[in-house]
């Protein structure tokens, strides 16, 4: 029984981190219909930017006295550092590869291969100036277990989920309550008609990539903060499956992508529990293409209507 | 004289090439690039028969690969060689010289029944949903290979080399060479005819409008099989030529990254441009090999000029740095891919008599 809650406490963490990645390829997906495939290597690069400030902040490169700040300060000066810090990484990719070719009115795909392109020149761009020895990121928190009858709980398992769902709630209140939201859901109900009613389009495009990036460099941050080791492949396979979990959910909605992460987390998590760990990856996706037969268009996805 | 005379320039390279490799007028590695060129032109043209010309997403096309490779190689070790696993060898060895064509297309074949897999999704699905199905197809085969440890899991499995030299014991011709070529030469061969052909437009009209070529009595259902499932054999076929002329299978060798590079021929070179993608096949391929001897020769001159410190070297990963940098320029600057929807007689009228000749 105390494994049983002990997994679903490492499901929630895992699904935790799906989601805050899911979350970014929604957005951008939601308003752009854009696959942004660099989107796993954007958490990457700001997992790395985590590690950068934290040494920075613990007085690694000599502009910082060491000791100036003690660990919980420094998680709270690093994360919005972070997040701003990853969110210019985003636009930037926004503002030099993918804007120049929409505006160029490429096909839709030509977009996703650049992406795809974008995200392999960050993953071996970071191989080649940083060098393949991995990196260990300090420990800023001290680790205080909770135990509540039996289940122990780190507090940086509840800052995780607690970051998640914070994130989920603030991203569908921006989306469904304020003028922004409306705007990008405006943009991908009709991208045409937008410029035409006054809506500074190009704006809320880079609104939704600082939503998006800024969150893939938190779910970095409290990811290394989890799993303490850096290399520049760690983006990839986390981000295509937050892709697919993304899908599952239906790709599009903030709430599918939400629960897609925790769906694909439990499904992982499951699996292990009851098979050798080598069946994750297959038994897990098996499970996620049974879903799309039974929904082809995920779970909150609508159905697409075709008009004659 | 003119209606054969393509057919002859075809026939004259492909003899000239393996006359050359026979008497070692090229050396291995011109000769293995070669190869290696081939069999991505087989991947990018079978990719664009689903990505350009029928105008969906798909991108888990190394999964395919990795099923012909892998059927094929065990049949082949299994058939015509002594292996530790398998025992002794259940035919001949000098059956090889037939078998090891039969047995690649045997590859070809499982690997388009793999491609129901993702063709039978396909018939509700359309866009982006499709594509998270064939990358997760993609997953799962390779996850699948990993879990068999009968034939290597994830240490890969080997043996082809035996079979490929007992082949050249029989008969003592390149034959990698001249299997890649055959197969090179027919899948695009095949392919062409494929599209151009009246049943075979039915995928292009799918791509413009799947309700309207419905109407149109395109049985859609069908098409959607029946490209997915060229699509996917040929990729499978390439997937056996690579395995025998490497001899040696990882099913890490075809992940996403592997797939990846399959897009990246077919939007380099335009979607539904067959010339486009046997182009950029070809300079992908050269593009990956120029780096290999541009890097050392970077590095040389940067420490010359001192413009980098002296402890770092400028190594081969920036290859996997400066690709994806040329082919996001390329595309900012013909954001179609090279020949976009056109094919190289649209270019060069005057290849459009031969090729209209051709068809006769």
């Amino acid at each position: 029984m105390e494994i049983f809650f002990q997994n679903i406490f490492n499901a929630l963490q895992w699904g935790s981190f799906y989601a805050l990645i899911a979350l970014g390829y929604t957005l951008v997906y939601g308003v752009l219909l854009l696959i942004n495939f660099a989107h796993g290597d954007i958490f990457m690069v700001g997992a790395y930017i985590a590690f950068f400030v934290a040494t920075f902040l613990l007085g690694s490169y000599g502009v910082i006295d060491p000791g100036t700040f003690t660990g919980p300060v420094i998680v709270a000066l690093a994360i919005p550092a972070t997040m701003i810090l990853t969110s210019l990484v985003g636009v930037a990719l926004e503002r030099i590869a993918y804007r120049p070719l929409r505006e160029k009115g490429a096909h839709r795909l030509y977009v996703v291969i650049t992406a795809l392109m974008c995200g392999l020149l960050l993953e071996n761009g970071n191989l080649a100036l940083l060098g393949a020895s991995r990196k260990r990121f300090p420990d800023l928190l001290e680790k205080t277990v909770f135990s509540l009858g039996g289940i122990s709980v780190t507090n940086l398992k509840i800052l995780v989920i607690a970051a998640a769902i914070g994130v989920f709630l603030l991203l569908h209140f921006i989306v469904t309550r304020t003028k922004i939201g409306m705007a990008m859901r405006a943009i991908s109900y009709d991208k045409f008609a937008i410029p035409l009613m006054g809506i500074p389009i190009n704006n809320v495009i880079v609104f939704t990539f600082i939503l998006g990036s800024g969150f893939a460099g938190l779910a970095g941050f409290l990811f290394v903060m989890s799993y303490p080791v850096l290399d520049p492949y760690m983006g990839a396979i986390i981000g295509w499956k937050a892709f697919i979990a993304a899908v599952v959910g239906g790709i599009g909605d903030i709430r599918g992508a939400f629960l897609g992460g925790f769906l694909l987390a439990f499904v992982e998590i499951g699996v292990v529990a009851v098979f050798p760990s080598t069946l994750r990856d297959l038994l897990a996706f098996s499970v996620l293409l049974l879903i799309l037969w039974w929904k082809p268009t995920g779970m909150f996805g609508m159905p697409q209507t075709t008009k004659i | 004289m003119q209606k054969y005379s393509f057919k002859a320039l075809l026939l004259a390279i492909t003899v000239g090439f393996v006359l050359a490799v026979h008497f070692q007028l090229v050396d291995q590695y011109v000769t293995t690039v070669a190869m290696l060129m081939g069999i991505n032109i087989i991947l990018s043209t079978s990719l664009n028969v689903v990505n350009g010309y029928m105008g969906e997403f798909s991108c888990g096309h190394a999964g395919f690969m990795c099923v012909g490779a892998y059927v094929s190689s065990v049949l082949s070790v299994l058939l015509f060689t002594k292996d530790r696993v398998f025992g002794p060898a259940l035919l001949p060895e000098e059956f090889a010289v037939i078998g090891v064509p039969v047995v690649i297309l045997i590859g070809g074949v499982a690997a388009a029944l793999a491609g129901l897999i993702v063709a039978v999704p396909s018939f509700k699905t359309r866009g982006d949903y499709l594509a998270i199905i064939t990358i997760a197809a993609n997953y799962i085969i390779i996850s699948c290979l990993e879990n068999m440890d009968v034939i290597g899991g994830p240490r890969g499995f080997q043996g082809m080399k035996r079979v490929v030299g007992a082949m050249e014991d029989v008969w003592d011709i390149p034959w990698m060479p001249v299997l890649v070529l055959v197969g090179t030469i027919l899948s695009v061969w095949a392919i062409r005819r494929f599209v151009s052909s009246t049943y075979g437009k039915g995928i292009s009209a799918i791509c413009q409008d799947e309700v309207a070529a419905e109407i149109m009595s395109v049985n859609t259902n069908k098409m959607k099989l029946v490209a997915f499932m060229l699509s996917s054999g040929l990729a499978g076929v390439a997937g056996g030529l690579f395995a025998h002329v490497y001899g040696y299978v990882n099913p890490q060798s075809f992940n996403i990254l592997k797939s990846t590079e399959c897009l990246v021929m077919v939007y380099l070179g335009g979607m539904g441009s067959l010339s486009g993608s046997v182009l950029s096949a070809i300079v992908f391929t050269l593009l990956i090999e120029a780096l290999r001897f541009a890097i050392p020769a970077l590095n040389s001159l940067a420490h010359q000029l001192h413009m980098v410190p002296a402890s770092y070297e400028i190594g081969q990963v920036w290859k996997w740095v400066v690709l994806p940098l040329i082919l996001i320029l390329t595309m900012q600057f013909r954001p179609e891919g090279f020949m976009g929807k056109k094919e190289l007689s649209d270019f060069f009228p005057f290849l459009k008599k031969f090729y209209q000749r051709l068809e006769d």
